[in-house]
């Protein structure tokens, strides 16, 4: 895990920071069309809470569709920051150095999309003032604690709060750099953010212990979060299909492997955009393959899981939404596709050392994987509220109107561009954790060979 | 006596470390300098003071008030309008157990940040005697002595292969 030249300090910075300093001619061009996207989405939304919800395709029984979908994937991918930043660190692989920021960042821009979601779903987004305050102010009825939904952003805003003050609380020692390389307001804005760190024994030592137990104390709400997603699914007595003891497990583990593969993702951009071959190098890739042959056969073992529960209890309920995935055109279609994406396609690939080693093949794979992961809970929300069984006539099939695959596709752009646009004031890989890196490397002599080494500390 | 600050710039992690050693040869103590980086070095790797802090007990103590508020936050809710559905008791301990799981660990974190920042003695408004070469990979030897000192902590400094010594009002 020792790849790559030995980098000194001046080159680490001048390199990580190509990206706050330097103006390629794509970087505006890719922002203002993401932009006009992110703009499109808006005018989307604006239009189905002006004229309501009858412009969506949702309509009884199934009255969540892509955009409950699209919450439940974007907390997916959330997930990516701690699996990351906070297991890597406690672990204290030595891999994880210039993937920690990218992933902690995408987490925060990503639960902010997911936290869009609700609130453009239910139609009414003035409402949020309900979800603290007491709906009705004259008797003080509050929302219900019993709910679900209501577990839902106490969690979710916790993990986002963490997140982001774990990202800053990281970030200090970059912002010092990039104050002693700024001069003017620039100066004074990032002197102001990094709150005058100088870098000395004791703020070293704390930064030090801070990313350990920040890990350990996020590590907890990263469980909790998707956990507590998927009550609002299993808790659903209604909706036999949702109704599952297997489900916490399972989403934060799909979870995992969607955030994952995304910040693999990422990390192939960062390299190809910001030319950070010598940061994010081949060996990095081969390591997040390995991570996630691993993390998909989990996944896998409990989707299989959750399959069979369905299927053993013979309920009526459980079986036909399982005919209606298996078996029922186009649904059976999208199934296989979920699957195969998923699972079966990315897993083949990352079996070859060749596929994991190559920024371009591991993009492929993980788009993949992220395509599947998108399917998978779309056919989690929609088949189980269709209703489509014996003696039931009150079913219907979804279909997403234009409305909501615009509101999908900008939401994917608007994180693209959060991320664009933080790599334009901060950098995307941790400076100071790639200077450690480089202290801590050595190469021993065992034999005829040189190897490398690190020095780990206890 | 005016207290005065003196910096040393040293190119690399031995000549720095013996930087402290010639400066505790001529009669100061550890106490009196600290090194500056721009990365996080091995913990004694200078030969540097221990850094003692109380980080651990943010935690609890935030944990403890984030515990307080879910719960009150999840019962007064409840109590504000009692209405029995079900059957069922009005606190209802389950759910309350989630919001304020969320809360406890809201607060832990909370007050973990705070310590941090108390502990690394962050915000400062100014940065004193410094140098952005730091930044660069120069390690920063900073002293702070007696006025009339200085000139003796300069000569260590530069005796010790400072590539640059730099004098200032101590912060």
């Amino acid at each position: 895990m020792q790849e790559g030249r030995s980098l000194t300090d001046r080159e680490i910075n001048r390199g990580l920071l190509n990206s706050l300093y330097q103006n390629p001619k794509w970087y505006w061009g890719s922002v203002t069309l993401l932009g006009v996207i992110v703009l499109g989405a808006m005018a989307a939304a604006g239009y189905m809470i002006n004229q309501g919800l009858g412009v969506t395709g949702l309509n009884r029984p199934v009255m969540w569709g892509f955009f409950i979908t699209n919450f439940v994937f974007w907390i997916g991918i959330s997930h990516a920051g701690v699996m990351l930043s906070a297991i890597l660190r406690l672990s204290k692989a030595e891999w994880r150095r210039p993937a920690t920021r990218a992933a902690e960042v995408l987490t925060v821009f990503s639960l902010m999309t997911a936290m869009l979601m609700p609130f453009i779903h239910a139609g009414r987004p003035w409402r949020l003032f309900y979800w603290v305050f007491p709906y009705d102010w004259a008797r003080g009825v509050f929302p219900n604690v019993r709910s679900a939904l209501i577990w839902d952003p106490s969690a979710v805003f916790t993990y986002l709060t963490s997140s982001i003050l774990f990202v800053y609380i990281a970030l200090l020692p970059d912002l010092a750099v990039i104050r002693d390389r700024s001069t003017g307001v620039r100066r004074t804005i990032y002197s102001v953010l990094c709150l005058g760190w100088k870098g000395n024994s004791r703020q070293w030592k704390l930064q030090i212990i801070a990313g350990i137990l920040l890990s350990a104390l996020i590590l907890p709400v990263f469980v909790s979060v998707h956990s507590i997603v998927s009550f609002d699914f299993s808790m659903a007595i209604a909706v036999k299909s949702w109704h599952s003891t297997i489900f916490p497990p399972y989403f934060v583990i799909g979870a995992v492997h969607s955030g994952v593969a995304a910040v693999v993702i990422v990390m192939a951009l960062m390299r190809w955009l910001f030319h950070w071959h010598d940061y994010v190098r081949p060996e990095h890739f081969d390591a997040l393959g390995r991570l996630l042959i691993v993390v998909a056969t989990g996944w896998f073992f409990f989707f299989v899981m959750e399959f069979l529960f369905g299927l053993y209890g013979l309920e009526g309920d459980e079986i036909s939404v399982k005919d209606f995935l298996t078996a029922q055109a186009p649904w059976s279609w999208w199934f296989i596709t979920f699957v195969g994406t998923t699972y079966f396609i990315p897993v083949g690939m990352w079996l070859f050392k060749s596929v994991r080693r190559n920024p371009w093949l591991m993009v492929v794979a993980c788009v993949s994987v992220n395509i599947g992961m998108w399917l998978e809970r779309f056919l989690i929300i929609v088949p189980g509220l269709a209703q489509k069984q014996l003696f039931n006539f009150a079913w219907y099939t979804y279909a997403p109107s234009p409305v909501e695959v615009v509101i999908i596709i900008g939401t994917f752009a608007l994180v693209s561009m959060l991320m664009l646009l933080f790599a334009k004031v901060f950098p995307l890989i941790p400076i100071y954790d790639i200077k450690e890196g480089e202290i801590l490397k050595q190469e021993i002599k065992i034999g005829r060979r040189t190897v490398p080494a690190v020095i780990r500390e206890d | 006596m005016a207290k005065q600050s003196v910096l040393g710039l040293y190119q690399n992690a031995e000549y720095a470390a013996e930087a402290g050693d010639a400066l505790q040869a001529a009669g100061l103590t550890k106490d009196d300098y600290d090194f500056l980086t721009g990365a996080p070095y091995p913990e004694g790797a200078f030969g540097e003071r221990h850094v003692s802090h109380r980080l651990y007990v943010f935690p609890f103590v935030g944990a403890l008030c984030g515990l307080t508020a879910g719960i009150l936050l999840t019962s007064m809710t409840q109590m504000a309008y009692p209405l029995v559905t079900g059957g069922k008791p009005i606190l209802s301990l389950p759910p309350m157990a989630i919001v304020t799981y969320e809360g406890t660990m809201l607060g832990a974190i909370l007050f973990t940040v705070l310590g941090i920042l108390f502990e690394s003695r962050l915000p400062r408004p100014s940065l004193g005697l410094y140098d952005d070469r730091i930044t660069e990979g120069y390690i920063g030897v900073i002293v702070t002595c007696e006025d009339n000192q200085a000139g003796r902590v300069e000569q260590v400094l530069t005796q010790a292969g400072a590539v640059d010594v730099k004098r200032g009002e101590a912060s």
